[in-house]
């Protein structure tokens, strides 16, 4: 019986020079880290860390390697390593994107990487921004359904077209990376940033919710949709690939005709 | 020290991210809430001056620089003119008014966009505001009690274009 349950051989054969994983092609890889440390000095500095990667590595991958092997002082924030829960965010290369949806293959390996915090936020440790101004703008513009009807005894259904209208905005993940892209947002903070409009978006434009009024009396303020300067920074941030100058425009129109 | 309290949250610089600061939950504040169009009217106002700027500017290009003589025709005399017209006054008159505000609120948007401290702002805005108020009221002034042949104590100014009293 035992002899039956073993394995039996392949028949395909395989030429001699494909092996493990060996075939993956491997580069050196500098990497430019900003550092900054409040209980060590006030000023921020760039430290170099060069790497051996493989073309699959992505930029999250180095920081690990970094982090594990060569300094665990260098801090970062990343959780689902898989572009899913939008906490790391940072600028790669002068731009904003994921560090674990940026493949290494896909910058410029031949100088260094430079890697630093998003922009506009206080900068808290290393790569690590203190997110609370970001996430005070989107609770003000109030991120859940509200519905003055009876409670349905099932879900509440939307036709097709309904839940088309606002399907790009859901796929927000909170990553920042647009608003800390915003040069109106980097001057004071005050500005209340392409997420929190986004995700007002998603509501205003949600036939099964009442409140789009009160939204787009709050995204109405001075600090609100009106100093979008359509730049389109935050459109070509977004890791999710959401429209989002479209959606603030969208919300401006709204506004307007409910106004006008 | 309140290390508390941050109004913007620009950079670590902040005064609650100092060295040793015990940084525990700072409270970040967006400098009160503005009720009102103001801001919607402002942009409004932006998109629609300036569709109608591009109508009176390139009218006033073309009737200037193109129509009869061209360019070979302005002189005090063409000018002088064309303001004893008042369709022409009312031409000028609107686009003296709309290209004013229009740059102006352009400005202020700059200043805004720009200007980190609130003392800042404020003090380049006074500058602007004075600026535009001075220009609308001069320019609209010219545009309505421009006299080509001023008599002074009943001496006609020399010009060459007026009939000799
Ligand atoms: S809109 Fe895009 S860039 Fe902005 S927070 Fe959401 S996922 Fe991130
Ligand atoms: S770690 Fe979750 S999005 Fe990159």
């Amino acid at each position: 019986m035992t002899a039956e349950l073993a394995e039996p051989a392949s028949k395909i054969e395989l030429p001699a020079h494909v092996g493990g994983g060996g075939e993956i092609p491997s580069f050196d890889v500098t990497l430019r880290v900003r550092r900054y440390n409040p209980e060590v000095s006030e000023d921020a500095t760039w430290d170099d860390f060069k790497v051996t990667m493989y073309g699959t590595d992505r930029v999250l991958d180095a920081l690990h390697k970094i982090k594990w092997e060569m300094d665990g002082s260098v801090s970062f924030r990343r959780s689902c390593a898989h572009g899913v829960c939008g906490s790391d965010a940072m600028r790669i290369n002068g731009r904003n994107r994921l560090a674990c949806k940026t493949l290494l293959k896909d910058l410029d390996t031949s100088k260094p990487i430079t890697v630093e915090p998003i922009k506009g936020l206080p900068v808290e440790k290393d790569l690590i921004v203190d997110m609370e101004p970001f996430f005070q703008s989107f609770r003000e513009v109030m991120p859940f359904l509200i519905n003055r009807g009876h409670e349905p005894t099932k879900e509440r259904l939307q036709s097709a077209e309904d839940r088309e209208r606002f399907d790009d905005t859901t796929k927000c993940i909170l990553c920042a990376a647009c608003t800390s892209s915003c040069p109106v947002f980097w001057t004071d903070g005050q500005y209340f940033g392409p997420a929190a409009i986004v995700n007002a978006h998603r509501f205003i434009f949600d036939s099964r919710d009442d409140a789009g009024d009160m939204r787009l009396e709050i995204l109405n303020d001075k600090e609100g949709v009106w100093r979008c300067r359509t730049t389109f920074n935050c459109t070509e941030a977004c890791p999710r690939g959401i429209q989002v100058t479209q959606a603030i425009a969208e919300v401006k129109q709204a506004i307007l005709s409910r106004k006008i | 020290m309140s290390a508390t309290e941050i109004q913007s949250p620009r950079s670590a610089k902040a005064p609650a991210a100092k060295v040793g600061s015990n940084r525990i939950a700072p409270q970040y504040r967006r400098n009160g809430s503005s009720k009102g169009n103001f801001e919607m009217l402002a942009w409004l106002f932006m998109r629609l001056s300036g569709v109608v700027l591009v109508v009176l500017i390139f009218g006033h290009l073309f009737v200037n620089l193109l129509v009869g003589e061209g360019i070979h025709a302005i002189d005090f005399g063409f000018v002088a003119g064309k303001w004893a017209d008042p369709f022409w006054q009312i031409w000028d008159l609107a686009m003296l008014w709309l290209a004013m505000l229009h740059g102006t609120n352009g400005v202020r948007t700059i200043i805004n966009d720009y200007a980190e401290k609130d003392a800042t702002r404020l003090w380049l805005k006074i500058v602007l505001y004075a600026a535009t108020t001075v220009i609308i009221i001069l320019g609209t002034l010219v545009i309505f009690t421009f006299d080509p042949c001023p008599v002074v104590n009943g001496v006609q100014l020399p010009g060459g274009f007026c009939p000799a009293p």
